[in-house]
This record gives structure tokens, sequence and C-alpha cells, in this order.
């Protein structure tokens, strides 16, 4: 079984979020990067899926040289090889397409992102390479069992799930309860250094999105504290200030 | 030109994020100086049909095909993609709910169009451009992204645009899609809803809780008073990795975000992640027995006390203000 396992660069989730440049770029200074939290998931699952020989692991990133540390990372915590198609990622219908591109000629069974990357919740690349490729895509999954050629999933639906069957090829988004993330042993981090890390160029596709300004929340006023002993104010005040209940 | 909404049903019915997706379409096609058609795809009644038009949809295609019965998101974006392309829009809104995420960004291919997922606001058109605030950094931010392709999809959050009547007499036409067998590769083998339980992210009121619960036996008071409000029950990030409550309560940063009318967040001390997750809340009451709790500089109400105390007395107002 061949797993191409999508990963994105993403600030760590300490990260306070800034913007330079009147607010039209995110600024990056002293910020820490990281393996996409759901993307690790999906790594975690594809490992467990592979592992004892029956397959093997493929991770996939659209970023420049700058990804490669983050790469590595991925590489360490079990994935057999890596590719990098060297470009600024700069929306997700642009890396789905590179991710497509690359997968159409190669036999991969499946292929799983994370549900979405925390900085751009996009929720979209999965279901943009299902369409680029023509197989089917399940998103927002919390459960992913193989067998054989068919597969067995869990989706979560507004208050619940739905359990889908898929047979052949298809691209999956992985969300919290798919696997526990792996943490990366010893052995993991010193092969890391020497598994292979291929660079490919990307191919080019129309412009559709720009991020043109950043805002961010605005401030919230003080907080209007209510003592314990009198807490049954709190109600009133819900109701009849901020009318919300 | 016109502008297509996708409704989504459950069960034959719309919910309030579908209505609320239905009005923003409305005031877009308002801005084009267009009208809005709505599609629905599975087995809904013409009542339920009808009911699009008191929120400004004066068509609705009505896609009833077997094979369309249950929800595949390859079949359902080539039907809408489809019809979107007969009906000359270039506009394409749904609401961005679980499906909504698997499904827009397949419409988008198809169109060759740009998404803006997670919008919060109608499109900005005056500077020429078709430009929509939408959520970013898990709730941290906000991007403005300009949608630069002729064709254009929006998912609209829910509860992030009203629900907004503008009664129009509603035409329902059968709209027959033609189905690709291929496209039809996922069976669904179950559905497993609660339905006695507010859904999570579309609830207007949420009735949250953390580490200060000290254990899931005490989840008690917290399912009460979210009962009397009507409310959906959520969680931190440490109370569902101790498996405590359910992944999909777990608002944060590497959680949900959700954007309720009213969040009361019981026993959280409001890390950086879980604050991302709550952000777009409009009202925010934090109880906490720690004043320094990091919670309260985001509050709008709050109780400095013990929980165990305090959610009671909120049990006992509530049961008074309502009796």
């Amino acid at each position: 079984m061949k797993i191409l396992v999508c990963i994105s660069n993403v600030p760590d989730t300490t990260t306070k979020i800034t913007f330079t440049n009147d607010n039209t770029e995110f600024n990056t200074a002293g910020v820490q990067y990281i393996v996409n939290p759901y993307d690790e998931i999906a790594l975690s699952r594809a490992i467990e899926l592979t592992e004892g020989g029956k397959g093997t692991v493929t991770v996939i990133n659209v970023g420049e040289a700058a990804t490669d540390p983050t790469i590595r990372k991925a590489l360490a915590i079990g994935a057999d090889d890596a590719v990098r198609v060297n470009a600024v990622p700069r929306d997700a219908y642009f890396v789905a397409k590179q991710i497509a591109e690359y997968a159409k000629d190669k036999d991969f069974n499946i292929i799983l992102t994370g549900r979405e990357s925390i900085d751009y919740n996009g929720n979209q690349v999965a279901a943009m390479v299902g369409e680029f490729l023509d197989i089917p895509s399940i998103s927002i999954v919390k459960k992913l069992d193989v067998d054989g050629d068919s597969a067995t999933i869990e989706r979560e639906i507004e208050g619940g799930k739905e359990v889908i069957t898929v047979s052949g090829k298809f691209v999956a988004s992985c969300a919290e309860g798919v696997a526990e993330p792996k943490i990366p042993n010893m052995r993991g981090i010193m092969s890391a250094r020497t598994k292979p890390l291929n660079v490919v160029e990307a191919v080019s596709i129309e412009e559709v999105t720009k991020v043109t300004k950043y805002e961010t929340p605005a401030p919230r006023g003080t907080v209007k504290l209510i003592p314990a002993e009198q807490s049954e104010q709190l109600i009133s005040l819900l109701h009849s200030e901020a009318k919300v209940i | 030109m016109s502008v297509l909404v996708y409704v989504e049903q459950a069960e034959g019915k719309f919910k309030k994020s579908v209505f609320e997706a239905v009005s923003y379409a409305k005031a877009i096609a308002d801005q084009q100086s267009t009208h809005l058609t709505a599609i629905s795809i599975g087995n809904v009644a013409e009542s339920e049909l009808k009911e699009l038009g008191k929120y400004g949809a004066s068509k609705v295609l009505n896609v009833s095909n077997d094979q369309l019965k249950t929800f595949v998101n390859q079949a359902y974006a080539s039907v809408i993609a489809n019809a979107a392309e007969k009906e000359g829009a270039h506009i394409v809104v749904l609401s961005n709910s679980f499906s909504g995420k698997g499904l827009a960004p397949r419409i988008a291919v198809k169109l060759k169009a740009g998404l803006a997922d997670g919008a919060v606001e109608l499109p900005k058109t005056d500077a020429g451009n078709f430009a929509v605030k939408k959520t970013a950094f898990s709730g941290k931010a906000f991007a403005i992204t300009e949608l630069t392709s002729a064709n254009k999809v929006i998912a609209l959050n829910p509860n992030a645009f009203g629900v907004k009547e503008n009664a129009t007499d509603a035409s329902i036409e059968n709209f027959t899609a033609d189905v690709k067998q291929s496209d039809l590769g996922t069976v669904i083998k179950d559905i497993v809803r609660a339905t006695d339980k507010v859904s999570l992210p579309d609830a207007e009121i949420v009735v949250s809780a953390g580490r200060g619960l000290k254990g899931p036996e005490n989840w008690g008071m917290i399912e009460e008073l979210a009962g009397l409000l009507g409310a959906a029950t959520a969680c931190s990030k440490p109370v569902s990795d101790a498996d405590w409550r359910p992944h999909s309560e777990h608002v944060g940063q590497t959680g949900i975000a959700i954007s309720p009318n009213l969040y009361i967040a019981i026993g959280i001390s409001g890390a950086i992640q879980h604050l991302a997750g709550v952000s777009s809340s409009k009202v925010i009451v934090v109880i906490n027995k720690d004043p320094e709790a990091p919670f309260f500089k985001v509050a709008d109400y709050g109780i400095v006390g013990d929980a165990f105390e305090v959610v009671p007395k909120l049990i006992e107002a509530l049961k008074a203000h309502k009796g």
C-alpha cells in the first residue's frame, strides 16, 4: 500500500499572530514553524496502516527551501521519503494542483491531509486534490480503517457522524481521533537526515484568490465582574443588558 | 447572471444555517442587481422548498434523482457546477457546514473558481474587485480574500450573517441532473446523529467547561445548565485529550472555532489556543476561581468563584427566570 501524506508548514500554536507592511503580510519574525497538527495526525495514521512492511509513506509539501526542516520532522516521525514542490504555497487551489500533478502518474492508494491548516483554515486541499484527480474525497474524518482494496471511514457531521465505505483510490482529510500523533524517536530523528527529499518544479495554474489584507479581532472591553455571592445577577444581565438569553 | 445558493437538507428539512446562507446569497444578488436561485438535492417536500422564497430565492431547482438521495460530495459538486453553468450563475454560495467543507472545494475546482471558505461578511466590490472577509489563523485573525477568477464560490460560516426575511414567490423547477456512475464512489453505510443535543457549530449559546471541573463525573451540572439555555456543550483541549468529553466538543485552535451569541466558559483558564476558537463569540462569560486566569481579559462578564458553587446558583436563577 502506498500512501501520500500532504503536509504544510505552519506557525506553532502558541504564536501571537501579528501582521506587517500595513497588515498585508504575516509577521514571521521570531515565529517557530511546525508540521500542521492535523497533518501530523494524518501522517501518524498512514504510518500505522503501512508499518510492518505493509507499505510505504511519502510526504509532500509545497514550499520553498525554508520548509525543509519541517519536512525532515515528518521524516523523523516515520515517513519513508519526501517530495517538496518548490514554490510559495499561494493558496489551496495552487497547492492542490501541485499535489495532484505529482500524484497523478504514481500509484498511491490513498492520499491523506489534515482537515485544515491552522493558518488559513481552508479545509480545501483534500477535496480539491480529489477533484483534480477525479477520485472520491472525504473531509473531516474521525476514523479510517482499510481492508484490502476498500476503506471504512467515519466523517464528522453536525451532531454526529456518517459511516462511509469507499473502494479504490481516495483522498481523506483527517481530524482529531484518527490517530494519536506519533513522537519521533532517536532512530527516526537520525534516519530523517538521510531519507530522500526530492525537490520538483511547480506547474503553473491560474490565480483565483489573493489575500489583500489581514485584520485582527477588535479588542474586547473590560470585563464586568459579578461577585460570586450574587451569581444570579448574571442571568438578569445576560437577559436585559446583553440580550443573549 | 444570477447567484446560486446550495441549500443543504437533512431528513428533508433546512436548518437555520441554510436560511442564513440564502439570506446572504440574496444580499449578494441585490449587490449584483440580479436574482437568486436555490438548488436543493434529495427528497424535500414542496412546502419546505417554498420556504426558501421567504429568504429571497425566486427560483428553486429541485434535484430529486434517486441516486442523489444521500450526500456524495463528488456527485453533488458535478450537479451544482452544472446548474451554475446552465443558470449563468458566476457566484455560488453555500453554508460552511461539515458537508459544505467537503463540497465547496470540489465545486470551486470544477468552475475554476476562487473559494472564500469561512466567510463572515458580505463581499466588498467598491474597488472594482470582489473581496470577502473570512476567518484565518484559527480565529486569531481575519483575511480579506479577493476572488480574482470569473467564477466565485463562498462558504458562509454559521451564525455569521443573520436570517433575513425577503419574501419572494419561489417557483419550483424540477432539475434533472446527469449523474456519472464514477461520481458515486462513496457509499453511506450509517448515519449516527444525536437529535436531542444542539449541534456545536450551529449553536447560538454554548456552555463550555475545562479542567476546573476536576473529572468527567462532574459534568451533570454543565449539561443541566446547557439544557436550560438550549445550548450546546463544549470543552477545552485537556478535557478532550483526557477523554472526559468527545473530541467533537473540543473548541480551540486544534479543535473547532465557533462564533455563538453567548459563550460561557467554566473552569477554563483561557490559553491562547482556546481563545482562538472562541474569539468571534458575541458575548463571553468566564467563571473561574483564579482571578488571574487569562480568560478574564477577553470576557464581557466574569465571576471569580468556585464553579461548584456558582453553577448551581446560575441553574436556580435560570429556572426562576424561565418560571
